[in-house]
């Protein structure tokens, strides 16, 4: 075991799959000279030269597009959009062929793509750059969906999705990028599709996603103090969705409060109290909570950027209110 | 340099643009270190005379779209150096009361129709102003700005295309910079220079040098007259170089100091400095004047920025959609 950020942790994965494998590559806006804009990249350019880490142009529909193509072929395209808010130029590339291209012929083609990029707000960059849209991605069958929380993970998974036949929408998180955690010596994967439960506990069960897995630990902290056992459901995956850990944990503590960046409206905390109401109904002592970001396009102004997105006391308070 | 129909005062107010561009951004990026301003903040600094060159040879009933890298844009086209700062510190006194920030600058009373975050977003825009000048039948010319890095984005090249189908009155006005974030045209260009795409489209396009204040003037005036004159778009590429980083975040690694050197050898504001003063235009004196009034109007506008209040939260939801009346 050795302590690593969540960014070297990723890096490490990409260079390891870059040995194990020849037919892994990485293409994306700056990977190679500049090393990433976030530094994901870091030194892999160096290692690996310019056929494997390919600076591209700013055109995201070729980007993720011609990742589509390679896969097809059987390369193994880890595609780096810069951050999620640029996916939407090239978001055909997506839903219209990585997503399709193994159903609609017919299970006789398949994409192994991954596409890694950072989503989520808090960094006062605006209504442009600071979205969270990866539940618009869970929403289309074909794709998988999943967020890694910590570094163990990160590095796990991204594996675990390099190995995949089927195209991984990788979210990641500026404000994660620097969180140290323990990472294992030697190989190992995290399989997708699975939840993880972040926190133990008997009272209330508060299922995140991403950075707001943060918040819910730091809820339960102060939860604590009030005496409540509150369990954190770390989702990890959002396509597939792993339910049975979902209602599993409500199942025990029969209280439930979703928490996700992005805004409530059709988003990730409905899916899951739907799943819950159809699958948990009789266990239910009280009705779901969501917390969400507020229905604004993302505001510069420091203060109202701070009231626009969700926060540990808006989850202690849902909570209170489940719990009431 | 030619000889110029510009009257003396005229020229002055020229060196007094540029060089409230240059202090106002280096007041920008010391409020940013001081962490005043968050989020991105992209600098004009070393692009002052194609800002100023360009923007000053529109009429007052143009329009103007550009990206994020517009603080400059803004101040040329006379927006109060007050109201962009304090949109720069999210204040809502700001030109988008706060809401946009650096990269979203708002200004209709000044001819600026928005900065846009996302590379390529804003040309498609500038088609539409356009096709609405020429649907009601006006004389007004749409400048869109944008970087060399967003020539190769779709949205630059359909825009193109659909200028030209429909005969709409664009000046499309690349940047050239010389870098995107870390990548040059030579990496990440199937051409090295972006005239050859809009010649591509049939569109009479010509460089200028960027550096050169009078040039890109002169440049700006005849295609913007051409448009005027036939409804059609043109294209215009400024060959500039910045001489800062990217973004305030960026280290600018992926460059020599040497090359940095070079460029900064040829200083927009310090070869007009030494135009007006072979002119017999500018004295030290006179320098001296308008360099001290240009420190006072930047103090000034960081003043009101920092004095001025933040949105109140409870307007948060305010203007997401549009209300009855609203402008
Ligand atoms: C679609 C999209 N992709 C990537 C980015 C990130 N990004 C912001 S600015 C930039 C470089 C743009 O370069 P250029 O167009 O030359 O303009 P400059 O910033 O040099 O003025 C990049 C890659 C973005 N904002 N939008």
């Amino acid at each position: 075991m050795a302590t690593k950020t969540y960014r070297e942790a990723l890096n490490e994965a990409l260079r390891e799959e870059m040995h194990r494998d020849p037919d892994v590559f990485i293409i994306g806006e700056e990977v190679g000279k500049f090393e990433g804009s976030y530094r994901v990249t870091q030194g892999l350019l160096k290692e690996f030269g310019p056929m494997r880490v390919k600076d591209a142009p700013i055109s995201e529909t070729a980007i993720i597009g011609s990742g589509v193509g390679a896969a097809m072929l059987g390369l193994r395209p880890v595609v780096e959009i810069m951050t999620i808010n640029f996916i939407l130029v090239g978001i055909d590339q997506v839903v219209s062929n990585a997503a399709k291209i193994s159903y609609m012929f017919g299970g006789r083609a398949k994409v192994p793509l991954v596409i890694r990029t950072p989503g989520g707000g808090g960094h006062q960059l605006g209504a442009q750059h600071s979205q969270s849209l990866e539940h618009w991605f869970a929403h289309i069958p074909g794709m998988k969906v999943v967020a890694p929380t910590t570094p163990m993970e990160a590095k796990g998974m991204l594996k675990a999705s390099i190995r995949d036949d089927n195209p991984v929408l990788f979210l990641e998180n500026l404000a994660l990028y620097n969180l140290r955690g323990d990472v294992p010596d030697g190989e190992y994967e995290v399989p997708l599709g699975r939840a993880d439960i972040k926190r133990e506990g008997e009272d209330i069960s508060i299922i995140a996603h991403s950075r707001s897995v943060q918040l819910a630990l730091q809820a339960a902290e102060k939860l604590e103090q009030d005496g409540v056992s509150a369990e954190v459901v770390d989702v990890r995956s959002l396509r597939p969705l792993d339910r049975e850990t979902i209602v599993g944990s409500v199942r025990k503590t029969n209280r439930a409060v979703t928490v996700e960046e992005g805004w409530m409206s059709y988003g990730i905390g409905a899916e899951i109290a739907a799943t819950l109401v159809d699958e948990a109904f009789d266990y239910l002592d009280a009705p779901i909570k969501r917390v969400a970001g507020r229905e604004v396009p993302m505001p510069y102004s420091k203060v109202l950027e701070r009231a626009a997105i969700p926060s540990a006391d808006d989850v202690v308070a849902a909570a209170r209110e489940a719990l009431a | 340099m030619k000889v110029r129909t510009e009257k003396k005062e005229q020229l002055l107010d020229f060196y007094r643009q540029m060089m409230l561009i240059r202090r106002f951004e280096e007041k920008a990026a010391q409020l940013y270190t001081q962490a005043y301003i968050g989020g991105y903040c992209h600098l004009n600094v070393g692009e002052e005379a194609t800002v100023v060159g360009a923007l000053s040879a529109l009429g007052p009933d143009d329009y103007v779209v550009s990206n994020y890298r517009e603080h400059g844009h803004a101040l040329t086209l006379g927006s109060d150096p007050g109201a962009v700062m304090a949109e720069l510190l999210g204040k809502e006194t700001g030109v988008s009361r706060g809401r946009g920030g650096s990269m979203h600058l708002f200004d209709p009373e000044h001819r600026l129709y928005g900065g846009y975050g996302i590379v390529g977003g804003q040309i498609p825009l500038a088609v539409g102003m356009a096709m609405a000048v020429q649907y009601r039948g006006q004389d007004r010319v749409v400048m869109c700005l944008f970087g060399e890095g967003a020539t190769n984005i779709g949205a630059f090249h359909e825009s193109l295309n659909m200028a030209k189908v429909y005969r709409l009155p664009v000046l499309f006005l690349c940047v050239n910079n010389q870098y995107a974030m870390g990548s040059t045209p030579n990496e990440a260009s199937a051409v090295p220079e972006m005239v050859t795409k809009a010649l591509a489209y049939d569109m009479p396009a010509e460089q200028v040098d960027g550096m050169d204040l009078l040039e890109v003037r002169d440049a700006t005036l005849r295609n913007v007259e051409q448009i005027r004159e036939t409804g059609e778009p043109r294209f215009l590429e400024a060959i500039t170089y910045r001489f800062r980083g990217h973004s305030m975040a960026d280290a600018g690694r992926y460059r020599t100091q040497e090359e940095l050197r070079r460029w900064q050898e040829r200083d927009p504001i310090n070869t007009f400095v030494r135009y007006l003063e072979d002119e017999g235009v500018l004295t030290q004196e006179l320098r001296e004047q308008i360099d001290a009034s240009v420190e006072e109007e930047v103090e000034r506008a960081t003043q009101f920025a920092m004095d001025s209040p933040a949105p109140d939260v409870a307007d948060l939801y305010k203007y997401v959609y549009a209300e009855d009346g609203q402008q």
